[in-house]
């Protein structure tokens, strides 16, 4: 999807540059960046220095840089480009967990301001500093996420339990997950990617619960769940609405 | 930035952190942070951090540390240039972001999971 869009708009001076922010670093993301085949740029982000750097707190979200590397548009969410013709759903096999047929309940209701984000970055790319969606340096700078020195101090706790992690030093990290989790309230990559490596089962599913185990519930290390944060601030609120 | 000691080199921590050590201070396009003392080829990063208001978070019992954001204004952004973010590929090259000038770039992040 976001490759055919490249594949068009490159020869108009564009690039797209792909990072998976994810712990785990290539083991996590191979397979999905072989399945996509990019013909752009892919990176890995195994430390997210992509919250610290740009204000990333959801994926996917993107930011736009213009030809001179100024940020014309801060970390914002990023929907999927439109489809010309609408693929089957992907649908979940009839035996799937009663959690997963919630989850994607939940984040069907997630919502996609697609049509405006995408007329927006043709505009950009058409037009560049002249298109109303390229903001200024000051409005880049407002728009940007809050971030005291809580936030700051949070965004230094995730980086050290990431690295642990990889490490092998599993409930030191969770210790620091925890702090980043609690000094950075409105990042939702910070929870999903410490949920994340609490896997339940073995399958490709297994990242995804990003819950309790039925089998073991009082061995989950954190206050929330996806599905129970998702519905505590609802599933419509998960991305802030687009604005030009 | 991550840090398994706390004297690095002043090539580490300006790719680590996005600010570039200056005469006038530690910078991010026009925006200067002055420092207590110049730095040198090296960086005592607790200096530097006291001075930029920059946390520093140990896990001491694993020989490791995080230094977080400077916390400049009240926004994740200080200015609206962007950093040089530098991140390897699948095969492990080094990509920059300044490599790019002349192009508009959308900068994706995704995760699997």
């Amino acid at each position: 999807m976001w490759r055919s869009l490249r594949d068009e708009l490159h020869p108009g001076g564009f690039e797209l540059v792909t990072v998976g922010l994810d712990t785990l670093g290539d083991a996590g993301c191979r397979a999905f960046i072989e399945a996509a085949r990019p013909t752009h740029p892919s990176l890995i982000d195994r430390h997210h220095v992509l919250a610290e750097l740009f204000g990333v707190i959801n994926i996917p979200s993107s930011v736009w840089i213009d030809e001179n590397g100024v940020i014309v548009r801060p970390a914002e969410a990023a929907p999927a480009p439109p489809q010309p013709t609408s693929g089957p759903r992907l649908a979940l096999p009839a035996d799937a967990p009663q959690r997963f047929v919630e989850i994607m309940a939940e984040a069907a209701k997630i919502r996609r301001d697609t049509e405006a984000y995408h007329s927006a970055l043709r505009d950009w790319v058409a037009r560049g500093a002249a298109s109303r969606f390229a903001l200024s340096p000051d409005q880049v700078i407002e728009r940007s996420r809050p971030r005291d020195a809580d936030k700051a101090r949070g965004h230094a706790h995730f980086q050290l339990a990431s690295q642990l992690e990889t490490d092998g030093h599993h409930d030191a990290a969770v210790r620091h997950f925890r702090e980043a989790h609690r000094l950075v309230p409105d990042s939702w990559t910070f929870r999903r990617q410490a949920w994340s490596l609490e896997k339940v089962g073995s399958d490709a599913l297994a990242r995804f619960w990003q819950g309790p185990d039925p089998k073991s519930p009082d061995a989950w290390p954190y206050d929330g769940d996806w599905l129970t944060d998702v519905r505590k601030v609802g599933a419509e609120n998960y991305t802030e609405p687009w604005r030009p | 930035m991550l840090l398994r000691s706390l004297t690095v080199s002043r090539s580490e921590f300006e790719a680590g952190t996005g600010w570039t050590l200056k005469p006038e201070g530690a910078c991010q396009g026009h925006v200067c942070i002055p420092l207590s003392r110049p730095a040198g080829d090296t960086v005592d990063v607790a200096q530097v951090a006291g001075d930029m208001g920059m946390p520093l978070v140990e896990a001491a019992e694993h020989g490791l540390w995080a230094l977080g954001p400077a916390a400049v204004g009240s926004r994740a952004l200080a200015t609206a240039e962007a950093p040089d973010l530098t991140l390897p590929d699948l095969d492990g090259n080094l990509f920059r972001l300044s490599s790019q000038r002349g192009r508009k770039v959308l900068l994706y992040a995704w995760a699997p999971y």
